[in-house]
């Protein structure tokens, strides 16, 4: 492949498919519409030289906000074409953030899905001096504003129409200019301080990323995607964005967030790529389907998927199963696994992976039961998402598979997982300490601890400033333990602590939806998230899940003592981070006071707290929260 | 609010409409413009007669006395389809929808005083038909994506929220693509979110689909905010009618809340 960025590779592709292939497809009134390369590359080039007709200028930044639409990937490339590039934003960013990030990354223009993103931005117009434009291309609502800031989408490229035709031959000529080391696009990474860092990949980062991936875990341009994760995510940029261009794949985007499920179930993609989160999620949703199921289903399920996890297991110990045994498989496949993969849309899964956390082994076991042969992907935003992943036929539910071509990987002195590849970023955008505490002689300083197999698998032991141990001397990973507590579907969030101390105490948050589906069949009464939380059967409830977590963990790490959590941890709150990852030292300083009251013995805890709302107004809530020993 | 879309024409005209079951007069010589375009709030204690107003604009009840005007034509003798095709449609305060059926049905049933084939034609599906099929799904779509309800677009209404089937009542009287949309307490037993996602709609319908709006309501911040005009009554008449600021600070109202002056009510 000669083409060495994106808006080249966008070229060669169009002129590879034409009008023969469809390259994106948008579900929009029901009915999936599709964008042929050749109108993918025409919709770029005139929006980037409808950009440039308002002024946009080669080293222009751009930030995009909103939902995955054709429109958020065409505004990627046409900033790129022009010379420069972007950062993404979540949508549920708090006000605070999104203006860091755009003034941070100097963003000129600002491409905000529909009414709801404008109008933040334009709230927040005087914080924002730099913006000059703000496209929208949801149009619902918009009639009645009167700004010059803003312009419609199709209105813009409606312009670059104009412009070519007293300007020939720009577009080509700037595509020509872009260069395999300018910065592509900006990820953002959550920081350790309240703002994230802004990482800047290049095109030869992402595209040598995406190469390598490929090699052990080839696409093909027949592929379906479905792109239903934050575009601001490395890793949907990855997917989408990276592999989507070099591969020729199909990009699909749902109709809404809350359709997303649906919509991936008509497509039944070939490649799925999600954090543990989404995972989760679903093997949850199945185990509370079963509960609902009638009797006989249920009996039907609850028999064959131990000989699945018995399959799976042959698997990763690369075993041939006995005659029999392959026999029993086979029809428990077609009794249950196969029906299932259908209804979750998972039928035509060959690449399934996850990445960005670590995913609790018995998640990872239930879909290689269903036959899904799902793989971990390891790496940091910094390193283009991507290190290490397992090998097809490779798979061990324990490690982080191997790193991909070009790729090496090795352990520094003090235990931290270091890597080095053409694929770790050049620095985070204007913040050169940070870069230079990340990366050190070229390599990636990842704060992870971990270690190498002798098979040369490498495994994630938790953040090295995660690793704790007990009183007497025993590590232990709090991840390790949240992860098996977390495979309980009544268990959304848990966060273990026990650093020099005598044991081990658990904060869980209850997965509301489940747990009150549970209660009200139950027939127990609640009212909001506190008070099912503060019920003394949701309790005894978590308790039993408890119970059956500490029997898989060795003596010194079994959680004695622990409470249901008054509220959800959520990322407004500082408490995760978007992606949805627990910031343990923040949790554990705010709730500093329930966790010296379970060490202190005692069997329940008041608490006045403060609650925020997205709209900044704030409540106080008044609860007690019960302590169980286990 | 509002602003901009008002026109000075009258599109809906009550003259002296009364109305009485048996001895109970329920509306006395109510007479009420309401302009093209605007947002038309009716409010008043319960039992002042909001609903029958209501009924007697699509054609359920037939006022004893008085007229009902809609574009120039009187058309308050009128069966409640041939209105309903006029360009009047309306939502319930119970929702009314077939519990069974999914949301796209509900809404393919609703925009079905369109259709054109008939029975016989009908049987040839492929044809006129199909096309004037698809051009009516197009419609209901948009709806639907007007609505932000595409999600739950083959669910059955039966299994849906509250907050969302009351919103799938309002798609189906949006799908008649009416002049005039009679909202009957749209946000009643909503909780916060689902007030302000119904009241943001109602202003989209209002300025985007340029649709005038009739709106019956207990919400009072809702009520004062999204209004051009208000319209008070009490058992059965016509107490007072302006703008929202004139309203609040209008004692015969006050009273008519609170038994007495000083009307806290209605303050947002």
């Amino acid at each position: 492949m000669s083409a060495d960025t994106f808006p080249k590779l966008l070229i060669e592709q169009a002129g590879k498919y034409g009008s023969g292939k469809v390259a994106l497809r948008e579900k929009d009134l029901g009915i999936w519409q599709s964008v042929t390369w050749a109108e993918y590359f025409k919709k770029v080039k005139y929006f980037s030289l409808g950009m440039i007709s308002l002024g946009f200028e080669p080293g222009d930044k751009i930030s995009i906000i909103g939902d995955n639409k054709p429109e958020w990937i065409i505004a990627e490339l046409a900033a790129q074409s022009a010379g420069g590039f972007g950062a993404g934003i979540y949508q549920d960013s708090i006000l605070k953030e999104v203006a860091y990030i755009i003034n941070h990354s100097e963003t000129k223009f600002v491409i905000a899905e529909d009414q709801e993103q404008v109008d933040k931005i334009l709230d927040m117009q005087e914080e924002l001096p730099g913006v000059k434009k703000i496209i929208y291309y949801d149009p619902k609502g918009m009639g009645t504003y009167r700004s010059d800031l803003l312009a419609h989408f199709p209105d813009v490229i409606g312009l670059g129409r104009e412009y070519e035709k007293s300007h020939p031959g720009e577009f080509e000529k700037n595509v020509e200019n872009t260069k395999s080391s300018d910065v592509a696009w900006i990820c953002t990474t959550s920081g350790t301080t309240g703002f994230p860092k802004l990482a800047m990949l290049t095109h030869q980062n992402l595209i040598s990323m995406a190469t390598n991936l490929g090699r052990v875990d080839p696409k093909f341009d027949s592929d379906e995607f479905v792109s239903f994760l934050p575009l601001p995510w490395v890793g949907e940029q990855m997917m989408a964005v990276a592999s989507g261009l070099l591969f020729g794949l199909t990009i699909n985007f749902p109709e809404s967030v809350e359709s997303a499920q649906a919509d991936l179930r008509e497509i039944g993609p070939h490649i799925l790529f999600s954090p543990p989160r989404v995972w989760e999620n679903i093997c949850a949703s199945v185990q509370v389907k079963v509960m609902d199921a009638s009797f006989l289903k249920r009996a039907v399920f609850n028999a064959c998927v131990p000989i699945g996890r018995k399959w799976s297991e042959y698997k990763f110990e690369k075993k041939t199963p006995p005659f029999y045994f392959t026999l029993l498989y086979t029809l428990a496949y077609l009794a249950v696994f196969k029906p299932l993969k259908e209804r979750l849309g998972f039928t035509n899964i060959r690449s399934a992976t996850t990445g960005g956390a670590a995913l609790g082994p018995d998640t990872f076991k239930f879909f290689h039961a269903l036959g899904i042969s799902l793989k971990q992907i390891y790496g940091q935003t910094e390193i283009s998402g991507i290190s290490c992943v397992h090998k097809n036929g490779d798979i061990n539910p324990d490690t982080m598979g191997e790193p991909i071509p070009e790729t090496e990987v090795k352990i520094s002195e003090t235990g931290e997982i270091l890597s080095k590849s053409p694929a770790v970023f050049p620095g985070y955008y204007k913040q050169p300490e940070e870069t230079a505490k990340t990366v050190i002689n070229g390599w990636l300083h990842s704060g992870d601890a971990g270690y190498l197999t002798p098979e040369g698998h490498i495994v994630v032991i938790d953040r090295i400033k995660d690793v704790m141990s007990l009183i007497d001397g025993v590590k232990f990973s709090p991840q390790f333990i949240e992860n098996k507590l977390k495979f309980s579907p009544y268990i959304k969030e848990a966060v273990t602590v026990g650093h020099n101390r005598d044991f081990i105490i658990a904060m869980i948050c209850i997965d509301f939806g489940i747990v009150g589906n549970w209660a009200e069949r139950n027939k127990i009464n609640f009212t909001t998230y506190t008070d099912l939380s503060s019920k003394e059967e949701i309790t005894d409830l978590i308790q039993k899940e408890v119970h059956k977590v500490n029997k898989g963990l060795p003596e010194n790490a079994k959680v004695r003592r622990f409470v249901l959590l008054y509220k959800e941890l959520d990322p407004d709150d500082d408490e995760l981070t978007r992606t949805r990852k627990v910031r343990r030292h923040f949790v554990e300083e705010k709730y500093g006071e329930i966790i010296e009251g379970m060490y202190g013995g005692r069997d329940s805890i008041g608490i006045e707290a403060i609650i925020k709302f997205q709209d900044g107004k704030t409540s106080t809530i008044k609860t007690v929260m019960t302590v169980r020993n286990v | 609010m509002g602003e901009g879309c008002v026109q000075e024409e009258v599109i809906l005209k009550g003259e002296q409409l009364t109305l009485s079951f048996g001895g109970i007069t329920v509306l006395f010589y109510v007479s009420f413009n309401v302009k093209k375009g605007e947002i038309f709030s009716i409010i008043g204690p319960n039992g002042a007669g909001k609903t029958s107003l209501y009924n007697i604009i699509n054609g359920f009840y037939k006022p004893q006395k008085g007229k009902l005007i809609f574009k120039g034509q009187e058309i308050t003798h009128l069966r409640p389809d041939r209105i309903a095709r006029l360009g009047i449609a309306r939502s319930f305060q119970n929702i009314e929808l077939f519990k069974h059926m999914t949301v796209l049905e509900n809404l393919m049933l609703g925009s079905h005083i369109h259709i054109r084939y008939g029975l016989l034609k009908s049987l040839l599906y492929f044809g006129p038909c199909l096309k004037e099929e698809v051009h009516h799904r197009k419609r209901v779509e948009n709806v639907l994506d007007f609505l932000e309800i595409t999600h739950i677009r083959t669910k059955p209404v039966g299994t849906l929220p509250y907050g969302l089937q009351k919103r799938v009542e309002m798609a189906r009287a949006l799908c008649l693509d009416p002049e005039v949309l009679l909202l009957d307490e749209p946000m009643a037993g909503m909780n916060l979110e689902e007030t302000e996602d119904m009241a943001r709609f109602i202003i989209d319908v209002n300025r985007e689909w340029a649709k005038t709006v009739l709106l019956i309501e207990h919400d009072m911040g809702v009520v004062m905010d999204l209004s051009d005009r208000i319209m008070v009554l009490d058992f059965g008449e016509k107490i007072a009618e302006g703008t929202p600021d004139e309203i609040q600070r209008n004692a015969v109202v006050a009273k008519a809340y609170l038994g007495e002056p000083g009307g806290a009510v209605l303050e947002k």
